[in-house]
Protein backbone atom coordinates (compact mmCIF):
# COMPACT_ATOMS: atom_id res chain seq x y z
CA UNK A 1 0.00 0.00 0.00
CA UNK A 2 1.41 3.28 -1.16
CA UNK A 3 0.55 6.11 1.32
CA UNK A 4 2.12 9.39 0.36
CA UNK A 5 4.96 9.52 2.26
CA UNK A 6 5.55 13.21 3.10
CA UNK A 7 1.45 13.52 2.75
CA UNK A 8 0.41 11.71 5.31
CA UNK A 9 3.02 10.37 7.91
CA UNK A 10 4.15 13.76 9.44
CA UNK A 11 3.04 17.17 10.32
CA UNK A 12 5.28 20.41 10.46
CA UNK A 13 4.72 23.28 11.73
CA UNK A 14 7.17 26.48 12.17
CA UNK A 15 6.48 29.75 14.91
CA UNK A 16 8.68 32.65 15.07
CA UNK A 17 8.02 33.19 17.99
CA UNK A 18 9.25 37.00 19.94
CA UNK A 19 11.29 35.67 23.11
CA UNK A 20 14.70 34.55 23.85
CA UNK A 21 15.31 30.74 23.05
CA UNK A 22 15.70 30.24 26.92
CA UNK A 23 12.32 31.41 27.48
CA UNK A 24 10.31 29.46 25.28
CA UNK A 25 12.42 26.65 26.46
CA UNK A 26 10.76 27.06 29.81
CA UNK A 27 7.64 27.34 28.28
CA UNK A 28 8.27 24.02 26.49
CA UNK A 29 9.52 22.15 29.49
CA UNK A 30 8.06 23.53 32.29
CA UNK A 31 5.07 21.41 33.35
CA UNK A 32 2.85 23.88 34.44
CA UNK A 33 3.57 26.52 31.60
CA UNK A 34 3.58 23.40 28.98
CA UNK A 35 0.05 23.00 30.30
CA UNK A 36 -0.94 26.20 29.74
CA UNK A 37 -0.71 26.74 26.17
CA UNK A 38 -1.14 23.29 25.51
CA UNK A 39 -4.30 22.47 27.72
CA UNK A 40 -3.21 20.29 29.95
CA UNK A 41 -3.38 20.00 33.94
CA UNK A 42 0.75 17.95 34.19
CA UNK A 43 2.01 16.80 37.14
CA UNK A 44 5.71 15.40 37.11
CA UNK A 45 8.60 16.99 35.31
CA UNK A 46 10.32 17.28 31.60
CA UNK A 47 13.21 14.40 31.68
CA UNK A 48 14.07 11.87 29.54
CA UNK A 49 12.50 8.49 30.31
CA UNK A 50 9.46 10.26 32.30
CA UNK A 51 6.01 9.76 32.08
CA UNK A 52 3.54 13.14 31.88
CA UNK A 53 0.00 12.76 32.55
CA UNK A 54 -2.73 14.82 33.39
CA UNK A 55 -6.07 15.66 32.49
CA UNK A 56 -6.83 17.92 29.26
CA UNK A 57 -8.09 21.18 30.16
CA UNK A 58 -9.49 22.36 26.68
CA UNK A 59 -13.48 22.81 26.92
CA UNK A 60 -15.02 19.21 26.15
CA UNK A 61 -11.91 17.41 26.46
CA UNK A 62 -12.36 16.97 30.02
CA UNK A 63 -12.64 13.72 30.07
CA UNK A 64 -9.17 12.60 28.08
CA UNK A 65 -6.26 12.01 29.81
CA UNK A 66 -2.88 13.29 28.43
CA UNK A 67 -0.02 10.71 28.58
CA UNK A 68 3.35 11.13 26.75
CA UNK A 69 6.56 9.49 27.39
CA UNK A 70 9.41 12.01 27.28
CA UNK A 71 12.45 11.04 24.86
CA UNK A 72 14.96 14.07 24.20
CA UNK A 73 16.05 16.62 26.01
CA UNK A 74 18.51 18.90 24.87
CA UNK A 75 18.56 21.81 27.07
CA UNK A 76 17.65 24.88 24.78
CA UNK A 77 17.77 22.82 21.81
CA UNK A 78 15.47 20.00 21.46
CA UNK A 79 12.50 17.98 23.31
CA UNK A 80 10.57 14.83 22.35
CA UNK A 81 7.84 13.38 23.46
CA UNK A 82 6.07 10.06 21.98
CA UNK A 83 2.05 9.88 22.68
CA UNK A 84 -1.05 8.53 20.93
CA UNK A 85 -2.81 11.39 19.02
CA UNK A 86 -6.14 11.99 19.33
CA UNK A 87 -6.63 9.54 22.43
CA UNK A 88 -9.94 11.10 23.05
CA UNK A 89 -12.77 8.29 22.95
CA UNK A 90 -13.19 7.19 27.21
CA UNK A 91 -12.75 4.24 28.24
CA UNK A 92 -10.53 3.03 25.31
CA UNK A 93 -7.26 1.90 26.32
CA UNK A 94 -4.61 2.89 23.25
CA UNK A 95 -1.53 1.52 25.26
CA UNK A 96 -1.27 -1.18 22.06
CA UNK A 97 -1.84 1.22 19.57
CA UNK A 98 1.89 2.57 17.92
CA UNK A 99 2.69 6.39 18.78
CA UNK A 100 3.85 9.26 17.49
CA UNK A 101 6.82 10.88 17.83
CA UNK A 102 6.41 14.97 18.76
CA UNK A 103 9.58 17.08 18.56
CA UNK A 104 10.40 20.44 19.32
CA UNK A 105 13.16 22.87 18.12
CA UNK A 106 14.36 25.48 18.93
CA UNK A 107 16.61 28.09 16.99
CA UNK A 108 17.92 31.22 17.81
CA UNK A 109 16.88 33.67 14.87
CA UNK A 110 17.78 37.37 14.56
CA UNK A 111 15.33 38.87 17.83
CA UNK A 112 13.22 35.67 18.01
CA UNK A 113 13.32 31.94 18.40
CA UNK A 114 12.09 29.81 15.31
CA UNK A 115 10.29 27.02 17.20
CA UNK A 116 9.56 23.79 14.68
CA UNK A 117 7.31 20.85 15.61
CA UNK A 118 7.17 17.86 14.02
CA UNK A 119 5.07 15.25 14.68
CA UNK A 120 5.45 11.76 12.82
CA UNK A 121 4.68 8.60 12.72
CA UNK A 122 0.54 8.98 11.42
CA UNK A 123 1.01 5.84 8.72
CA UNK A 124 1.36 3.50 12.00
CA UNK A 125 -1.97 4.82 13.54
CA UNK A 126 -5.19 2.46 12.71
CA UNK A 127 -7.33 3.54 10.09
CA UNK A 128 -9.81 3.10 11.80
CA UNK A 129 -8.69 5.37 14.52
CA UNK A 130 -8.13 7.92 12.05
CA UNK A 131 -11.08 7.85 10.54
CA UNK A 132 -12.94 8.41 13.70
CA UNK A 133 -10.99 11.40 14.55
CA UNK A 134 -11.43 12.97 10.87
CA UNK A 135 -15.24 12.32 11.56
CA UNK A 136 -14.85 13.71 14.99
CA UNK A 137 -13.17 16.88 13.35
CA UNK A 138 -15.48 17.67 10.39
CA UNK A 139 -18.47 19.57 11.07
CA UNK A 140 -22.08 18.13 9.94
CA UNK A 141 -21.22 14.60 10.10
CA UNK A 142 -22.87 13.71 13.20
CA UNK A 143 -25.23 10.43 11.34
CA UNK A 144 -21.58 9.06 10.13
CA UNK A 145 -19.85 9.81 13.89
CA UNK A 146 -22.72 7.65 15.11
CA UNK A 147 -21.97 4.95 12.53
CA UNK A 148 -18.31 5.01 12.82
CA UNK A 149 -18.89 5.16 17.24
CA UNK A 150 -20.73 1.32 16.16
CA UNK A 151 -17.90 0.33 14.12
CA UNK A 152 -16.09 0.45 16.27
CA UNK A 153 -17.56 -0.70 19.53
CA UNK A 154 -19.04 -3.95 17.72
CA UNK B 1 -15.34 18.36 -2.14
CA UNK B 2 -18.67 17.15 -3.00
CA UNK B 3 -16.96 13.90 -4.89
CA UNK B 4 -15.27 13.07 -1.84
CA UNK B 5 -18.22 13.72 0.71
CA UNK B 6 -20.21 11.59 -2.02
CA UNK B 7 -17.31 8.96 -1.42
CA UNK B 8 -17.00 9.36 2.40
CA UNK B 9 -20.80 8.78 2.54
CA UNK B 10 -20.42 5.18 0.38
CA UNK B 11 -17.51 4.65 3.08
CA UNK B 12 -19.49 5.04 6.18
CA UNK B 13 -22.59 3.25 4.28
CA UNK B 14 -20.46 0.15 4.03
CA UNK B 15 -19.52 0.80 7.70
CA UNK B 16 -22.90 0.58 8.62
CA UNK B 17 -24.15 -2.82 8.77
CA UNK B 18 -22.37 -5.41 11.21
CA UNK B 19 -21.71 -8.23 8.12
CA UNK B 20 -19.58 -5.80 6.52
CA UNK B 21 -17.87 -4.70 9.16
CA UNK B 22 -17.21 -8.08 10.04
CA UNK B 23 -15.76 -8.87 6.77
CA UNK B 24 -13.45 -6.00 7.01
CA UNK B 25 -11.67 -7.07 10.16
CA UNK B 26 -11.47 -10.64 8.27
CA UNK B 27 -9.81 -8.97 5.53
CA UNK B 28 -7.60 -7.05 8.27
CA UNK B 29 -6.02 -10.24 9.06
CA UNK B 30 -5.46 -11.32 5.27
CA UNK B 31 -6.93 -11.61 1.97
CA UNK B 32 -9.66 -13.87 1.34
CA UNK B 33 -11.65 -15.20 -1.10
CA UNK B 34 -15.51 -14.49 -1.80
CA UNK B 35 -16.44 -17.79 -0.49
CA UNK B 36 -14.05 -17.77 2.51
CA UNK B 37 -15.18 -13.92 3.15
CA UNK B 38 -18.96 -15.66 2.94
CA UNK B 39 -18.39 -18.25 5.27
CA UNK B 40 -19.27 -17.63 8.43
CA UNK B 41 -21.87 -16.13 7.99
CA UNK B 42 -24.50 -19.12 7.09
CA UNK B 43 -25.78 -16.56 3.88
CA UNK B 44 -25.72 -17.41 0.28
CA UNK B 45 -22.70 -16.71 -2.19
CA UNK B 46 -25.35 -13.92 -4.10
CA UNK B 47 -26.30 -11.92 -0.41
CA UNK B 48 -22.06 -12.52 0.45
CA UNK B 49 -21.26 -10.92 -3.18
CA UNK B 50 -23.99 -7.97 -2.66
CA UNK B 51 -22.01 -7.02 0.61
CA UNK B 52 -18.38 -7.72 -1.02
CA UNK B 53 -20.03 -4.97 -4.37
CA UNK B 54 -21.38 -2.29 -1.58
CA UNK B 55 -17.53 -2.45 0.31
CA UNK B 56 -16.32 -3.10 -2.77
CA UNK B 57 -17.87 0.31 -4.08
CA UNK B 58 -16.79 1.98 -1.04
CA UNK B 59 -13.39 1.67 -2.10
CA UNK B 60 -12.70 -0.35 1.03
CA UNK B 61 -12.00 -3.41 -0.76
CA UNK B 62 -10.01 -4.38 -3.68
CA UNK B 63 -10.48 -7.76 -5.54
CA UNK B 64 -8.15 -9.49 -7.85
CA UNK B 65 -8.67 -12.32 -10.31
CA UNK B 66 -5.97 -15.12 -10.33
CA UNK B 67 -7.26 -18.23 -12.40
CA UNK B 68 -10.77 -18.50 -11.75
CA UNK B 69 -10.54 -17.31 -8.38
CA UNK B 70 -11.53 -14.06 -7.10
CA UNK B 71 -9.23 -12.39 -3.69
CA UNK B 72 -10.69 -9.21 -1.72
CA UNK B 73 -8.14 -7.61 -0.26
CA UNK B 74 -8.85 -4.60 2.37
CA UNK B 75 -8.25 -0.98 1.40
CA UNK B 76 -7.79 1.11 4.51
CA UNK B 77 -7.22 4.05 2.37
CA UNK B 78 -10.51 5.42 2.22
CA UNK B 79 -11.14 4.81 5.68
CA UNK B 80 -8.17 6.76 7.12
CA UNK B 81 -8.58 9.40 4.71
CA UNK B 82 -5.14 10.62 6.14
CA UNK B 83 -4.56 13.88 4.67
CA UNK B 84 -8.03 15.23 5.37
CA UNK B 85 -7.66 13.73 8.73
CA UNK B 86 -3.79 15.55 8.95
CA UNK B 87 -5.34 18.61 8.12
CA UNK B 88 -8.06 18.63 10.76
CA UNK B 89 -5.26 16.98 13.07
CA UNK B 90 -3.08 20.61 12.03
CA UNK B 91 -5.66 22.89 13.38
CA UNK B 92 -5.26 21.67 16.99
CA UNK B 93 -1.03 22.11 16.64
CA UNK B 94 -1.87 25.95 15.34
CA UNK B 95 -4.28 26.75 17.89
CA UNK B 96 -1.89 25.13 20.23
CA UNK B 97 1.37 27.66 18.72
CA UNK B 98 -0.90 30.51 19.11
CA UNK B 99 -1.77 29.94 22.76
CA UNK B 100 1.96 29.49 23.04
CA UNK B 101 2.55 32.74 21.55
CA UNK B 102 0.19 34.36 23.77
CA UNK B 103 1.69 32.76 26.41
CA UNK B 104 5.29 34.53 26.00
CA UNK B 105 3.88 37.78 24.67
CA UNK B 106 1.74 38.33 27.81
CA UNK B 107 3.64 35.96 30.45
CA UNK B 108 1.64 35.24 33.34
CA UNK B 109 2.80 36.89 36.84
CA UNK B 110 5.30 34.14 38.78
Amino acid sequence: MSLRQSGTDRIEKQIRLVAPRARVWHALTNTREFGQWFGVKLTGSVAPGATLRGPITIKGFEHVKFEATVETVEPESRFSFRWHPYAVEPGVDYSDEPTTLVVFTLVEVEGATLLTVVESGFDQIPASRRAKAFAMNSNGWGAQVENLKRYLTA
Amino acid sequence: MVEQSVQLDNVFRALGDPTRRAMLRRLAAQERTVGELAEPFKMSLAAASKHIKTLENAGLLRRTVRGRTHYCQLNPQPLSDADEWLRSYERLWDRRLEALEALLRHPEKE
